[in-house]
């Protein structure tokens, strides 16, 4: 391949007839700048010469990290809040005869009484909502989502790590920034926040989004849907907290600072 | 991608985009309860003021066939304090006040005589359960019109047997399922339903539906700290469905 065997290629001195041309001097320019203003964008300095180099990544863009700490801090407050709002009416059932499900200890909520949990759940959905809807679109106009979106060829790879996970199998070899497993855990995540969000709406305005609510096969449905949601962040969240400890510092400090040092894998 | 870099040079990478991390650190105010009971006051406020424009008010809350609706002694009996505060229904007279034509008592009968709606619709609670039930009154906009209200004032006010207040915005009440009801499933309020009068409405929560009415006021500004029984202590005012 032709662009293979350019990259390859020390980079050609500036063509001096192209240089004339304004434009071409404009395009250079506007490179070099953005070179300056992205340092970590920048191609890697591989100097086989120099030894003490490190191998590191930038893995998680700033917007990616700011989306995933506001989410993090917004599930906590919604989740418990919304447990202290199900215990006003722990059911799926009718009112009459009231069958209580679940008896959630006060200690897990938040907000001390209905009107309190109300009042948080109602201030973190904004939050929640407009963080989420920052992530998904930078996810899809950046690209980066290429890194973590589980795909059809991911499926194969699923059960050979968790196999790995759960009955100490073999470990696959690395293949990129996530494994299939772990793109099927954060993409299910997505589902998930989609999922509280939509049946949300319908729980928050019934009447006004009556066709919404009709896609969740009606208001009582939809608040079994919007539980399930949460029941989904919750069996993620410990899964992915135990492996963030097994992995370490390195891995935990780079949604901190974006940069991993000495990534597992390879490319 | 991996990149290649010395060890100085990715500690300061790192030290400058973890620096850029510090916004995020904004939201720890929420762990002080002073400032945190005024952003979540404020963030139902501004759900409120979402809520109102979201509002349509021609667009009808979805109604039900008799057979989905439950049977009355299903439909619970929801008060804040007594369910039953002895009106006295011999000598029961709505007052009107504020920015109408013609303010003073009325009666149930001059009520019972305006066009009458029957519905079967949900009622939801905050407290997220909901049962469908058989309404049966005037649409609030009838009566608006009879007493020569100025349907351009923003609120109505309600005041109850009971000590409940509540107040509603202009658009909700003059919304065609809004009701001033005085029947649930063909017969006369019970007394713990609210008899003789009360409000019923398809696109709100069921604490602004207050029971046992005593006072309408039409009016341009609520009283701080009495919007609403219930609203005074933490409840969304809007709270529209």
């Amino acid at each position: 391949m032709s662009n293979e065997e350019e990259k390859k290629q020390p980079a050609p001195p500036p063509d001096r007839a192209a240089d004339a041309e304004s434009g071409a001097v404009e395009a250079v320019v506007a490179k070099l700048d953005m070179v300056a203003a992205e340092p970590e964008a920048a191609e890697p300095i591989a100097k086989a010469e120099e030894p003490a180099l490190v191998r590191a990544a930038y893995e998680h863009p700033l917007p990616i990290r700011i989306t995933h700490w506001v989410n993090a801090i917004s599930l906590f407050v919604l989740v418990a809040s919304g447990l202290r709002i199900f215990r006003a009416f722990p059911s799926f059932g009718p009112k009459i005869p009231e069958k209580v499900l679940l008896d959630i200890p006060k200690s897990l909520t938040l907000g001390g009484w209905l009107g309190g949990a109300l009042q948080w759940h109602f201030t973190f959905m904004w939050i929640f909502a407009a963080s989420g809807v920052v992530y998904v679109v930078y996810q899809v106009v950046s690209g980066h989502y290429r890194t973590m979106l589980f795909t059809p060829r991911d499926i194969p790879g699923v059960w050979p790590m968790a196999r790995h996970y759960f009955f100490f199998g073999p470990k696959s070899p690395a293949t990129g920034q996530y494994n299939p497993l772990q793109k099927l855990a954060y993409t299910s995540t997505i589902a998930f926040g989609a999922l509280a969000l939509l049946t949300g709406i319908v729980l928050y305005k019934p009447v006004q989004f009556s066709w919404l609510a009709f896609l969740f096969g009606g208001f009582h449905l939809t608040r079994v849907w919007h539980f399930a949601a949460m029941c989904g962040f919750l069996a993620f969240i410990p899964g992915h907290l135990i492996m963030v400890v097994l992995h370490g510092w390195a891995n935990f400090y780079s949604m901190l600072s974006g940069w991993k040092r000495e990534p597992e894998y390879q490319e | 991608m991996i990149t290649r870099l010395e060890d100085k040079e990715l500690k300061r990478r790192s030290r400058r985009q973890l620096l850029k991390l510090a916004p995020v650190a904004a939201l720890g105010v929420f762990a002080f309860p002073q400032v945190s009971d005024r952003l979540i006051a404020a963030g139902v406020r501004f759900g409120d003021w979402a809520s109102g424009a979201l509002f349509r008010s021609q667009h009808l809350a979805q109604t039900f066939s008799n057979t989905d609706v439950v049977p009355f002694e299903k439909f619970p009996y929801n008060g804040y304090d007594v369910l039953d505060p002895e009106v006295d229904l011999e000598k029961w007279t709505l007052t009107v006040e504020g920015d109408v034509q013609r303010p003073g008592e009325y009666k149930l009968a001059q009520i019972q005589a305006l066009p009458k709606l029957n519905q079967n619709t949900r009622h939801v609670c905050v407290e997220g359960w909901d049962v469908v039930g058989a309404f049966g009154g005037t649409p609030i906009s009838n009566f608006l019109t009879l007493v020569g209200a100025n349907t351009g004032a923003r609120f109505l006010e309600v005041e109850c047997a009971d000590d409940y207040y509540e107040s509603i915005d202009m658009a909700s009440a003059l919304h065609p399922q809004s009701l001033l009801c005085y029947e649930m499933y063909g017969q006369p309020l019970d007394r713990g339903h609210g008899a003789p009068l009360r409000l019923q409405m398809p696109t709100k929560l069921g604490y602004k539906q207050a029971k046992y009415l005593d006072t309408i006021r039409v009016t341009n500004v609520l009283k701080p700290g009495k919007t609403g029984y219930w609203e005074d202590q933490g409840y969304s005012w809007f709270g529209g469905l």
